[in-house]
């Protein structure tokens, strides 16, 4: 069925050792920091978003994806490889119906404005010292269980 | 206060966030987002006999498990060793969240709503408990976050991804207009 072709797992080559975990780490390491001195995981920030009182959010995506698409444009037209030598590969997402991005999305923008957090910033909080989100990022973790757990069900 | 403690401006996070999708493919071809490690959890740690779980996650999802872990790391060392500073919020935000009954703007969440001691009100537990659900749901189902659709899909021109983002609007704008003074009405 094209709801199970699983383009989120288009990833390749083979498991990564422990060097490449520990960059990994690093790297995430790298994120959280920015992810609190950008202050995008505060709920305050992210109710002026919802609210349109600051243009700081709306700045801070714009010039992600603005550098964002810019290198993956350099990257591509130099032909680049990863480390690993391989070429680099961005899989494709598929419309399809489309369900599943509305939807989903909707949810998940709802969960967004309620913890004020999306996925990276419900785990920066924790080791930022905000303890109760804990709870919150189990709960999205049973959120995403619940979600494979219906899968076969839903409309995508 | 120095430079690095105060608040980094919206023109050096954003391309600073923006700067991580090239790196990790440069890295390991891995395609920038942290939704999949919710689902790499839930493949390691409970994958039950659910289809959705059974893939080697070790291939595939183990980049995404440390990459998490760094981001718990990194909040504690932003707040530990660099300082996170009390949030300067717009004027106008202030006064609404003040019609909301939220008058404590110290800190980076309001301890009205997400403290130990009121996790069990309704405000709390909307807030923490069904926000989480919603946010673990909603990701796993879109295929993506913040990070996966809005920052990667988007640079990368994907059509699915701008309807994601539609949608992540969409259902914020009406939690925070509809639902927020329905789930905070216990503050007034």
């Amino acid at each position: 069925m094209s709801a199970s072709r699983d383009l989120e797992l288009a990833g390749r080559g083979v498991a990564p050792g422990a060097p490449q975990l520990l960059a990994y780490l690093l790297l995430g390491t790298a994120f959280g920091v920015v992810l609190a001195k950008s202050e995008v995981l505060s709920w305050f920030r992210i109710q002026e978003m919802f609210r349109f009182q600051a243009f700081r959010m709306y700045g801070i995506i714009g010039s992600a994806v603005a550098v964002a698409g810019l290198s993956l444009a350099i990257l591509r037209s130099v032909g680049a490889r990863a480390l690993d030598g391989q070429p680099i590969e961005v899989p494709p997402k598929a419309l399809g119906r489309g369900y599943r991005y509305w939807i989903g999305g909707g949810l998940f923008g709802i969960g967004w404005a309620l913890t004020g957090a999306c996925p990276g910033p419900l785990f920066a909080l924790v080791g930022a010292g905000q303890g109760v989100f804990a709870v919150a990022a189990l709960s999205a973790l049973v959120g995403t269980w619940v979600y494979g757990w219906l899968r076969p069900h839903l409309p995508h | 206060m120095g430079p690095l403690a105060r608040p980094w401006p919206w023109f050096v996070a954003g391309p600073l966030i923006g700067l991580f999708v090239p790196v990790l493919l440069l890295v390991g071809n891995r395609l920038f987002g942290i939704s999949g490690s919710l689902r790499a959890a839930c493949a390691a740690l409970v994958p039950g006999r659910v289809e959705y779980f059974q893939y080697d996650w070790r291939r595939l999802g183990s980049w995404n498990l440390a990459f998490l872990a760094g981001v718990v790391l990194g909040g504690f060392v932003a707040a530990r060793f660099i300082g996170i500073p009390d949030i300067v919020l717009s004027p106008r935000t202030e006064a609404t969240l003040a019609g909301l009954g939220i008058h404590d703007l110290h800190g980076l969440v309001p301890r009205e709503v997400f403290s130990w001691a009121f996790l069990l009100t309704v405000r709390g537990f909307v807030s923490v408990v069904v926000g989480g659900f919603l946010v673990g749901f909603g990701t796993a189902y879109a295929g993506g976050c913040t990070s996966g659709h809005a920052i990667s899909g988007l640079a990368d021109r994907q059509l699915a991804s701008l309807v994601a983002v539609a949608g992540f609007f969409a259902g914020g704008l009406f939690a925070t207009h509809a639902l927020l003074p329905l789930v905070l009405g216990g503050l007034r």
